[in-house]
């Protein structure tokens, strides 16, 4: 019975941080900004279940918190937010493209089994929980990077960042027993960079009344 | 021996609070005084911990190694006050700063000495990164401060590039908690330096190593090493002067001393991978790159920023090469580069004034125009590009006979890289600070005493170094391994 109970827990935490590694696929074909900011709050969701789950099977209460923060804030607060940005900014039915949705999937694909061979291999002796967690965990950071470096536009950019440092609340949590300064840190952390982030876009639409940073590319290198 | 004050709580308290003040306080003239008095109150507390030291908690830590660290940040800190106080009076004539932004700027300012003192102390690697993370924050802000098209373009890159850095360098910080919480136990234990380093000999090695590489690229994008640099050069050109000066005198040195930390953890441990070939590779490929980019700066922020690269990689060289030579090398290096670096941005900063631009073709013949400013900006360069008898060519001399001693084919690229990055320094300074005027050229309306407090201290340490210093050093050097 108790083999069973733990199988189960198991099974449901692996669900949890597999259907985040997927989602962080889905916003790699995302080109429209509306959509995108959907599948983000998705995301923010699966990770708050995820959290909760490891919180109930850690017996770790703390964790509920940061599953809490991670509901409301990045699920709920922050993409409504957004949402309204862009649409104030008349760009939520812009189509963007750099890289095509095939290469883009094939990179993906290749970095989730990166994290897979690297993470699985170095954690043998860790218990198969938190390593299984840590490599899922890897895969949604390498998503967001990859998210960040395909987009141009800056509220793209964001939400790639925003993935990744769900990637490692998800490893965060998933390292049991670690100490909660350092989930608060993330949360506070995120929070900050939002505010960062908010007083950002404020400035570009007051200075270009655009966010695509192609607009600010002309500056780069060594012509100003 | 004086019981009530704890030097440590102080070099960090005084920063926030004045912070706080300051943010609310109006009228340039008060803030930026009180920005200098608390900067100089932070540094008496800093030279304190040479006295007295508190012992080591779970999150603060004062030992051989940061001590250093922090009385050379405070004190950098302290004399970017005082030039920051001349300089931005000027920004206020000229009205490119207006008073709400000065008030943020003061405030921002303290903040940031304060996230680099806790950075510096923390014995806790979460307390660390969470520094270094408000560190980067603080700086995106006052980077874009000027909301020119360039200014912001530079804050978004380095927000971004920096926020990689920072998130792969928390990943790398719960990789070691991983590591660690086998030997240590679960909890807060599992995330102090000291508890992690009495028991690194026996963590999990390979997971360790995987740790280091995350905490490399994460930290080392902070520092500025080729190819993760990207960010630095906009930051520095873009920004105002006397964060030029603090990013390059301090914060990459912050984040280089968070990865010697790491760096300390892998060496106790026999089996883990050895950390010194990845930052010899890393700091030579930065050291090269950053010499032959020097010949194509057009902007005087600019290229001082790739001279950070530059020497940022010659001292992730040494710590790379290890030992005891090397290591002095590199802290000697370290201290040597900071000084004079600052002391150049702050020439740099009251010569883009006069001029009224950054670019390197409107300057000419400073030394006969603005002779303090122009012999200052000439003895800093001549002390940054190593030539004797200053400071900085003694630990660069002591860098390459010890890697001509150990590894002679190290010191090829090495060497060649040195002398690129002279000759284009050079090659630059000449059109700057000889020849035909060129440009405006009102006196300057300047302190000169920072820089040439700076540019003395890196003399005297060129001609003699004190022995106690020494010593310290030669300790330090054996605990880095």
């Amino acid at each position: 019975m108790q083999g069973q109970m733990h199988g189960l827990a198991f099974d449901i935490a692996h669900l949890l941080a597999g259907g985040l590694v997927l989602v962080s696929f889905m916003q790699l074909y995302q080109d429209r900004l509306y959509a995108l900011l959907n599948v983000f709050a998705l995301h923010a969701l699966v990770l708050a279940l995820s959290v909760a789950w490891q919180a109930y099977i850690q017996n770790a209460p703390h964790l509920y918190v940061t599953a809490a923060i991670a509901l409301v804030f990045k699920a709920i607060v922050i993409p409504v937010v957004l949402h309204r940005i862009i649409v104030r900014l008349g760009i939520h039915r812009e189509i963007e493209k750099v890289v095509g949705v095939g290469p883009a999937m094939l990179l993906g694909i290749g970095l989730v089994a990166l994290s897979m061979v690297v993470m699985l291999r170095v954690t043998a002796e860790a218990d198969p929980l938190a390593r299984e967690d840590l490599a899922f965990a890897l895969s949604v950071v390498l998503l967001g990077l990859l998210m960040m470096v395909t987009r141009r536009n800056a509220v793209s950019q964001v939400v790639g960042f925003m993935s990744l440092e769900n990637g490692l609340v998800l490893a965060a949590t998933g390292a049991k027993g670690m100490p909660l300064v350092v989930e608060i840190s993330i949360a506070f952390s995120i929070l900050i960079a939002f505010i960062v982030i908010g007083i950002f876009l404020f400035r570009i639409r007051e200075r270009f009344d655009s966010v695509d940073l192609q607009a600010l590319d002309r500056f780069r290198g060594e012509r100003g | 021996m004086i019981g009530w004050f704890n030097a440590t709580a102080a070099v960090l308290l005084i920063p926030i609070v004045t912070a706080a003040v300051l943010a609310v306080l109006p009228g340039y003239r008060l803030t930026a005084r009180l920005n200098v008095l608390a900067a100089l109150a932070s540094f008496l507390s800093a030279l304190s911990l040479f006295f007295v030291r508190p012992p080591p908690g779970p999150y603060l830590l004062v030992d051989d190694l940061n001590n250093v660290f922090i009385v050379l940040t405070t004190f950098v800190g302290f004399t970017t006050s005082v030039f920051s106080a001349s300089y931005i009076s000027h920004e206020i004539e000229i009205g490119r700063l207006t008073a709400a932004h000065l008030r943020f700027y003061h405030a921002m300012y303290q903040v940031l000495m304060f996230a680099m003192n806790l950075a510096l102390i923390a014995n806790n690697i979460g307390v660390m990164w969470v520094a270094i993370e408000l560190a980067t924050l603080t700086t995106v802000m006052m980077v874009g401060i000027y909301r020119t098209h360039e200014a912001l373009e530079a804050a978004w890159k380095y927000f971004i590039l920096g926020s990689v850095g920072i998130a792969l360098a928390l990943f790398g910080t719960i990789l070691v908690y991983m590591a660690a919480r086998p030997v240590v136990g679960e909890g807060l234990d599992a995330m102090v330096w000291t508890i992690l380093v009495a028991h690194a000999a026996t963590f999990d090695p390979a997971l360790l190593n995987v740790a280091f590489v995350f905490l490399l690229l994460g930290y080392g994008t902070k520092v500025g090493l080729a190819p993760l640099h990207a960010w630095l050069p906009d930051a520095h050109a873009e920004g105002p002067t006397p964060i030029s000066a603090v990013l390059s005198g301090l914060l990459l040195n912050v984040a280089l001393y968070a990865l010697l930390r790491f760096k300390m953890l892998l060496a106790v441990n026999p089996l883990a991978l050895a950390p010194g070939p990845l930052m010899v590779t890393l700091g030579l490929i930065s050291l090269v790159f950053a010499a032959f980019m020097l010949y194509r700066r057009r902007d005087i922020k600019r290229m001082f920023a790739y001279s950070s690269i530059e020497h940022m990689g010659i001292i992730t060289f040494a710590f790379g090469m290890g030992g005891p030579l090397a290591n002095f090398a590199g802290l000697l290096h370290m201290t040597m580069h900071s000084l004079t670096k600052s002391a150049i941005f702050y020439a740099v900063g009251h010569i883009a004034q006069v001029k009224g631009t950054q670019k390197i073709a409107d300057m000419g013949g400073l030394t006969v125009t603005n002779p303090a400013l122009g012999w200052g900006l000439v003895l800093g360069v001549v002390a940054i590009a190593g030539l004797p008898p200053l400071g900085i060519f003694m630990s660069e001399f002591l860098i390459v006979s010890s890697t001509f001693a150990r590894a002679p084919l190290l010191a090829v690229p090495l060497v060649i890289g040195l002398l690129v990055g002279l000759g284009a320094l050079f090659l630059r300074l000449n059109g700057i600070a000889f020849g035909e005027p060129r440009g405006e050229s009102a006196p300057a309306q300047a302190s000169f005493v920072p820089m040439f407090a700076h540019l003395g201290l890196v003399f005297a340490a060129g001609v003699y170094l004190p022995p106690q210093l020494v010593a310290w050093f030669q300790n330090v050097a054996r605990l880095l391994g």
